[in-house]
C-alpha cells in the first residue's frame, strides 16, 4: 500500500468513521426515533431465528470482546501468550468465536432469502449490512487460519496503530506493511462503524440494561400527585412524567 | 390507603350470542394497519376452544404472568434475575405468527382479468405478508362452534381438572355444549406487559388505569407479548413496535364507549370506575391461588364510603370520579352482587375485567319445571350443568369453586324470582326460598334483573369525566398535526423497505 492510499484509508477513515458513528448515531435519535430499534423478525419466523441469532450475537461478542482486550491490554495479552498452551487456547476460544459468528450470519442470510415472510421486511441497508458483516466474518477467519497467532501480533501491531488514533498522534506505518487480506479486514471495520447509525445496528445503542434497576411497574400522571398532595389542589396542569 | 381510580369493565357471559360485532367494529377502527391485520385487541373465542392465539392459556407453554412463591412476585419468563441475559438474543417464549394465523386476503382481480377457458376462475388466498398464494391453515376464529371436536375443543388448556368422566359428558353428542368469551385487554392492575418492557415503553396511565403502549419508547424487544399471560400484546412486524388495546380511549375522553363496548348486540358489556387501594397490589397478587378472587374484591373500595372518598380526593382524585364511581355498574357486579368474576386471575396479573360467568342450558333431569324445590334443592341444574362447574372454577374462579358457584346460583335466583314475577309458574314462596339460598334479596333480584335486561347506553357505560383540560394532548393544536399520522409524530410510522 503506498503512502497516500496508507493515509486515506488508515488515517482519515478511522476518522470519518468515528464522527460518523458518533454524529449520524445521534442525528437519528434525535430526528427518526421511531425507526431506532432492530425491527425484529422472531415473530415472522422463529425456528431458524433461534440458531441464527444465539450464533450470531454469542461470537461477535466472544470476538469483539477479545480485540477489545487485546486493545486495552495488549502487554498482558502478549505475556499470556509467553506459553504455547495458552496460546492455544485463546487462538482456539477465537477461532470458534468466528466460527459461531458465521454459522449465525449464514443463517440470518438464508432466512431473508428463503423466508418469504422475512424477505418482505429485508430493507436495502439489511443486504448491505449483512453483505459487510459477512465479509468481516469471512476475512477474520481467514486471517486466523493463515497469519496465525493473530492475538500476539494484533497485540503486538494493530492496538499500538489503534492507541495511535485515539492519542490523535497516528501512526499507521506498520500496518500498511500488513498483508492484503488483514488491509480488508481494517478496511471492512471502518466501513461498519460508518453505516452502523444508518442500520439495525442501532439496537445496540438502546440496548436496556438500565431495566435491571428500575421498579417493576410504570406509571404516567398527567397531573402532578405531589403537588397535588402538598397543596390540597385536585388539579394541575403539567406535561406528562415517566 | 392509596387511592386510585381504574377504569373496570363486566362481561356477561349469559347474555353474549358470539356474534363477533365487537371484534370487527375494533377491527375496523384499529388494526386495518400493515403489520397489524393478524391482531385482534377485541376476540371472541368459543369455550371449550384453543382460542387466539392457540392454547393462550398454556402457560406450561407460554410461561406468561406472575409466579408467586412464597410471597415472591416473579415475572415467569421474563423476570429481571433469570431471563433477562437468557433471552437477550432470543425469547423461547415468544409466540410466532403461526401461532396466531397468516392474514391473508384473496386474489379477486383474477375474477376480472382471468384469460378465457374452460374452467370458472377462482380467486385464491393470498398472504398479507408476503403477497404470495397460501393455503389457509388457521384463522382467528377458526375453533367457532367447534365444541367438541378433537383438534380444538378437546385441546382446551381448562379442561385439566376435569375428570375422565366428566370430560366423556362434556363432549358427548346430546350434551354437547359451548359458550363464548369476548376478550381485549384486562388493563391490570398488576400487569406483566409493564413490568417487563426493558424500554419503559409501556406504562399504567395514573388518571384511569389504562395500560398504554408509548410508540416512541417501544423498541421492539417484545417482551410484553411473552408476559402477558393473555396473549392481549401484539408485535406490529412492519413497524416494529408493540401494540395492544387502548380501550379507545380517544373515545372514553369525549365521553364515548369504546368501539367494541358500544357495538355490542347483546349488550354484554358494562364499563365504570372502579376505586382501589393500590398500597395492597402487591400484596394481594402474591395471595394462594384460591383467596385470590376475595383478595381482589377487598381491595376495590367503597365509593360511598366517608373514609375512602377522602383518601381519594387527597389523592387528587377529581369529584366527578368519584360520584362517576359511586354509580359504577362494573362496582355493582364485581363487589356489591358478587356475581362478576376476573379471568385466570392465578396469572396474578389482577385484571380488571369480569365476567359474569354463563348458565349452561338446563338439564331435563326434572321434567316440566325448572324448579325442584320439593326435594330441597333449588340449585340441581348448577350442579348438573352441562357446562361443568370444575370448568369455569378453571377458568373464572382461580380454583375457588365457592365463588362461581354463588354467582351462577345467584344468577338462578334472579331467574326463578322473575319467573314468579311473570310468567307464574314459580310460586313467590318457592322463588324466595331460592333467592334467601343464594345470599340475594327481592330488592337486590329486581336491581339485577334491571341492569342485566333492561339496561340503557347510561347504564351500561357509566364514563368518567376524563378533564381533558389536563391531558397531554390538548397542550398540542390538532391542526397542526392536520393529516399526519397522528399526534407526536413528524414522520410516518413507517419501516422496513
Amino acid at each position: 500500500m503506498n503512502d497516500h492510499l496508507a493515509f486515506a484509508f488508515l488515517v482519515v477513515l478511522p476518522y470519518v468513521a468515528v464522527a460518523t458513528l458518533v454524529g449520524a448515531s445521534f442525528w437519528r435519535y434525535r430526528r427518526l426515533p421511531f425507526s431506532y430499534s432492530a425491527l425484529s423478525t422472531q415473530f415472522l419466523e422463529n425456528h431458524h431465528q433461534f440458531w441464527a441469532s444465539l450464533a450470531f450475537h454469542w461470537g461477535v461478542l466472544l470476538v469483539l470482546g477479545g480485540h477489545l482486550v487485546a486493545f486495552l491490554v495488549p502487554g498482558q495479552i502478549l505475556a499470556w501468550n509467553a506459553d504455547p498452551y495458552r496460546l492455544a487456547i485463546l487462538e482456539i476460544t477465537a477461532l470458534v468465536g468466528g466460527l459461531l459468528a458465521l454459522a449465525g450470519i449464514a443463517g440470518y442470510i438464508a432466512r431473508r432469502i428463503f423466508h418469504p415472510r422475512v424477505r418482505v421486511v429485508t430493507s436495502r441497508m439489511d443486504v448491505i449490512l449483512l453483505a459487510l458483516l459477512a465479509g468481516q466474518i469471512l476475512t477474520g477467519i481467514a486471517i486466523a487460519l493463515w497469519y496465525p497467532w493473530g492475538s500476539s501480533w494484533y497485540a503486538a501491531v494493530m492496538a499500538p496503530y489503534l492507541w495511535s488514533l485515539v492519542t490523535l498522534s497516528p501512526d499507521a506505518g506498520a500496518v500498511a506493511a500488513m498483508p492484503d487480506l488483514v488491509l480488508a479486514h481494517v478496511l471492512g471495520a471502518w466501513l461498519l462503524l460508518i453505516i452502523f447509525p444508518f442500520t439495525r445496528l442501532v439496537h445496540l445503542l438502546v440496548a436496556p440494561f438500565s431495566y435491571a434497576f428500575w421498579k417493576q411497574q410504570h406509571q404516567r400522571w398527567y397531573a402532578d400527585r405531589r403537588l397535588v398532595r402538598t397543596s390540597g389542589r385536585a388539579t394541575t396542569r403539567t406535561q406528562a412524567r415517566s | 390507603m392509596d387511592v386510585r381510580s381504574q377504569i373496570a369493565m363486566v362481561f356477561h357471559l349469559d347474555k353474549c350470542i358470539g356474534c363477533h360485532t365487537c371484534s370487527i367494529a375494533c377491527k375496523n377502527i384499529w388494526t386495518d394497519r400493515k403489520g397489524s391485520e393478524y391482531m385482534w385487541w377485541n376476540n371472541v373465542e368459543t369455550k371449550p376452544g384453543t382460542g387466539y392465539p392457540t392454547k393462550w392459556e398454556d402457560q406450561q407453554c407460554y410461561q406468561g404472568g406472575w409466579t408467586s412463591e412464597g410471597g415472591d412476585l416473579r415475572l415467569r419468563s421474563t423476570s429481571k434475575s433469570t431471563g433477562l441475559v437468557s433471552n437477550l438474543f432470543h425469547h423461547p417464549r415468544q409466540p410466532s405468527m403461526d401461532d396466531y394465523y397468516e392474514p391473508w386476503t384473496y386474489d379477486y382481480q383474477n375474477l376480472f382479468n382471468a384469460p378465457a377457458g374452460k374452467d370458472q376462475p377462482t380467486a385464491r388466498p393470498i398472504s398479507m405478508v408476503s403477497g404470495k398464494p397460501i393455503d389457509i391453515k388457521a384463522g382467528p376464529n377458526w375453533d367457532d362452534d367447534l365444541s367438541g371436536t378433537p383438534l380444538y375443543a378437546r385441546n382446551d388448556p381448562n379442561l385439566g381438572q376435569l375428570t375422565e368422566d366428566q370430560k366423556r359428558q362434556l363432549f358427548s353428542v346430546e350434551r354437547l355444549v359451548m359458550f363464548y368469551l369476548p376478550r381485549i385487554c384486562n388493563h391490570c392492575l398488576n400487569p406483566g406487559c409493564v413490568a417487563s418492557c426493558p424500554s419503559g415503553a409501556l406504562y399504567k396511565r395514573g388518571e384511569d388505569g389504562l395500560v398504554l403502549v408509548d410508540q416512541k419508547r417501544c423498541r421492539g424487544w417484545r417482551a410484553c407479548v411473552a408476559a402477558c399471560p393473555y396473549k392481549k400484546t401484539y408485535y406490529n412486524w412492519s413497524t416494529g413496535k408493540s401494540e395492544k388495546c387502548i380501550l379507545c380511549f380517544p373515545r372514553l375522553e369525549t365521553g364515548q364507549a369504546p368501539a367494541c363496548f358500544h357495538s355490542c348486540v347483546g349488550r354484554i358489556r358494562y364499563l365504570g370506575v372502579v376505586l382501589y387501594d393500590a398500597d395492597r397490589i402487591h400484596e394481594v397478587a402474591s395471595s394462594k391461588d384460591v383467596d385470590l378472587v376475595e383478595a381482589q374484591r377487598r381491595m376495590i373500595l367503597d365509593p360511598n364510603d366517608p373514609a375512602v372518598i377522602q383518601a381519594a380526593r387527597a389523592n387528587g382524585i377529581h369529584d366527578a370520579v368519584i360520584e362517576s364511581a359511586q354509580k359504577s355498574p362494573v362496582y355493582k357486579f364485581v363487589k356489591v352482587w358478587r356475581i362478576a368474576l376476573p379471568p385466570h386471575i392465578e396469572y396474578r396479573t389482577l385484571p380488571m375485567l369480569f365476567y359474569v360467568p354463563p348458565l349452561s342450558p338446563v338439564m331435563s333431569t326434572v321434567s316440566g319445571s325448572t324448579s325442584n324445590a320439593k326435594d330441597g334443592n333449588l340449585f340441581h341444574d348448577i350442579d348438573e350443568a352441562r357446562v361443568p362447574m370444575a370448568y369455569l372454577t378453571t377458568l373464572l374462579g382461580a380454583g375457588n369453586e365457592g365463588v362461581v358457584r354463588y354467582a351462577l346460583a345467584k344468577q338462578k335466583a334472579v331467574r326463578m324470582w322473575r319467573r314468579a314475577c311473570t310468567v307464574g309458574d314459580v310460586t313467590k314462596a318457592d322463588a324466595e326460598i331460592c333467592l334467601q339460598q343464594a345470599d340475594c334479596s327481592p330488592e337486590e333480584a329486581e336491581e339485577i334483573y334491571r341492569l342485566t335486561s333492561l339496561c340503557t347506553f347510561e347504564d351500561r357505560f357509566v364514563i368518567p369525566p376524563m378533564h381533558r383540560e389536563q391531558a397531554l394532548e390538548m397542550l398540542e393544536d390538532p391542526h397542526e398535526v392536520k393529516q399526519s399520522t397522528g399526534f407526536g409524530f413528524v414522520d410516518g410510522p413507517k419501516r422496513g423497505p
